[in-house]
């Protein structure tokens, strides 16, 4: 099978996801190619062709261009597959690739068997295994599902280039906000979900945290519905923490919640719903009404 | 200005799933419907652009399948849009990304529309294609993943979420389509005179099968719970014994309880 990975660079830097595609190509074995929208001084060691856009001439992404631009790659390579990391330059290019080449798309895999792609579905309650009907196919990969894979070798670089007109404009970056909550640093996080139900409930979370003497953290409905500020919000759009323990009240263990916590020393999660994928890490899952559980929990602790 | 916001109905994700005779898709039976998440930031970001330029656009809602969706349409026609239309599509558990974006794309073709609206991604398929195919097959720029939307001049500034807490600024200009992330506004609820008022506004029916006859590019199968990876325990019973177990587990596996 012949891989077209698409690497990710973002202001002057090679990003680190780039390394999880050449995982997944070892995994699923194959010739693999890299395209990439960066530069010629940091190149990604491996052994293919690298198919290689200034980033200094094309600016940071701007999807018709690197459409355009991919679209000559595949046409040179000719991939089986167009592998992408579902993230947000991933599932916003991914699919003007498919919908030019008319090909399938699979987002977010997570697994392979033969030809068919193992994905989450229904908030990552339930699997299921689709299936490309086309003979090329383009896919999305999930961050962290498949390890970081540091080959090593010398790519042959083909320059690419094109003309086309672009139909948006970037404008810029905004930085992430500065945190006045540091979870990262503590010992034990005790977050609550959208299982709380509402904004008054916080304070039952809150106040197992104070007796556990750990930090409050939160999903990211609860940051949203504005219950609680977003320093607080736990995940792949908020805070990565591995404390010894957390405690996850009320959440539901979406792929995005569980990629800033999952590497917790010890998961103790609290919730009504025995097959909620909290389970699938949970150390120790209690099925039970939180706002009974907790306050008892709470009781015994102080 | 017209606009088009498309909606999908999803069942609630706290019910337990089972997979339907083909283990294609979950069975339906005995499933509670509502609106998708991130569909009610778009039908509420669309409503508020109709705000802010006095009420001159004409918001219509679209959504693809059964009877049932028409729950969801009325929604959004409470929430504020003015029409609705109801692609009836009794099999739309069957139809993958490109099916829907194909059948969304026919319609809207020579609509003119100003503005589309989705949100990034549906709870249940998660596969956050549908939006960018629909503006891939128009032919018109697009983008994903809001979390800001400002609209003037015919001129769309839009912020993306990327990750670790970055965001994206761009400008597209209509006709454009957007993609509507978690948190883009707080969705308001629909009120009871609002909903009175929704009863009189136009619901027109198409068949799904009139408007595209793509054939699907994807086949799904084995839908099923995950196997358990982790060697988690699963407590059940009185709370006063699970707090007793759960203090031993925690004494004996963590060293935080002093
Ligand atoms: C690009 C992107 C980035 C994202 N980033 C993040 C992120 O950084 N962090 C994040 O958390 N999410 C993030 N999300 C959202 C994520 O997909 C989920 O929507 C979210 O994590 C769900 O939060 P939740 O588990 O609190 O709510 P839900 O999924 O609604 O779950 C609520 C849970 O509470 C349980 N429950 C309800 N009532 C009770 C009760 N009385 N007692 C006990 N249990 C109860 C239910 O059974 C359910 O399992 C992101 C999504 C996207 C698309």
């Amino acid at each position: 099978m012949k891989l077209l990975l698409v690497g990710e660079y973002r202001e002057g830097r090679l990003l680190d996801i780039t390394a999880e595609l050449m995982g997944f190509a070892a995994a699923i074995g194959g010739e693999a190619s890299l395209f990439l929208v960066g530069s010629a001084e940091e190149v990604p060691a491996f052994n293919g062709t690298l198919y290689l856009v200034d980033a200094k001439v094309y600016g940071e992404y701007n999807p018709e261009v690197h459409k355009q631009l991919l679209l000559k790659a595949v046409q040179e390579e000719n991939p089986d597959l167009v592998v992408f990391v579902h993230s947000s330059y991933g599932w916003d290019l991914a699919p003007r690739l498919a919908a030019s080449l008319k090909v399938a798309q699979v987002s977010e895999v997570i697994g392979f068997a033969g030809n068919a792609y193992e994905v989450g579905c229904c908030n990552a309650k339930m699997h299921r295994n689709v299936t490309p009907l086309t003979s090329k196919a383009v896919i999305t990969i999930q961050a962290g599902a498949f390890p970081a894979l540091q080959e090593g070798g010398t790519p042959v670089v083909k320059v690419l280039s094109t003309d086309v007109a672009s139909t948006t404009e970037f404008v810029g970056y905004e930085p992430a906000e500065a945190r006045d909550v540091n979870l990262a640093k503590a010992e034990i996080v005790v977050s609550a979900g959208r299982g709380i139900g509402k904004k008054e409930n916080i304070e039952v979370i809150r106040s197992l945290a104070k007796a556990f003497g750990g930090e409050l953290g939160a999903s990211r409905p609860v940051v949203d519905a504005g219950w609680i500020d977003h320093g607080h919000q736990v995940g792949s759009t908020g805070q990565t923490v591995t404390p010894k323990l957390y405690v996850a009240c009320g959440i539901s263990g979406s792929i995005q919640h569980l990629a800033g916590m999952k590497k917790s020393g010890f998961i103790l999660a609290i919730n009504k719903d025995k097959d909620a994928p909290i389970g699938e890490v949970a150390d120790v899952l209690v099925v039970a009404d939180l706002l009974q559980f907790v306050p008892a929990l709470t009781a015994k602790l102080s | 200005m017209k606009i088009l916001v498309c909606i999908k109905q999803v069942p609630d994700m706290e019910s337990p799933f089972r997979p339907n005779g083909s283990a294609t898709w979950f069975d339906e039976s005995d499933l509670a419907f509502r609106m998708n998440e991130y569909d009610e930031y778009a039908v509420e970001e669309a409503v508020r652009l109709k705000e802010q330029l006095g009420g001159e656009p004409e918001i219509t809602v679209l959504s693809i399948g059964p009877d049932r969706v028409i729950e969801a349409i009325k929604k959004a026609l409470a929430i504020g849009c003015d029409r609705a239309v109801h692609i009836l599509e009794p099999e739309v558990a069957s139809r993958e990304p490109w099916q829907i974006a194909s059948i969304i794309a026919a319609y809207a073709r020579d609509k003119q529309f100003d503005l589309l609206f989705t949100g990034m991604q549906s709870q249940d398929r998660g596969s956050a294609q549908v939006g960018v195919l629909v503006a891939e097959l128009l032919g018109i720029p697009s983008t994903t993943t809001l979390v800001g939307f400002a609209w003037a001049d015919g001129v769309v500034t839009a912020t993306r979420e990327l990750e670790g807490g970055v965001k994206g600024k761009v400008r597209l200009r209509t006709p454009a389509l957007v993609t509507c992330q978690l948190g883009l506004n707080s969705p308001r609820y629909p009120t009871l005179p609002n909903i009175m008022k929704a009863r009189k506004k136009e619901i027109t029916t198409l068949q799904a099968g009139e408007l595209s006859s793509e054939k699907p590019l994807t086949g799904s199968a084995a839908f099923r719970h995950p196997e358990k990876k982790g060697s988690g325990v699963v407590l059940e019973g009185s709370v006063d014994e699970l707090v007793e177990k759960v203090l031993v587990i925690l004494k004996d596996k963590t060293a935080v309880l002093r």
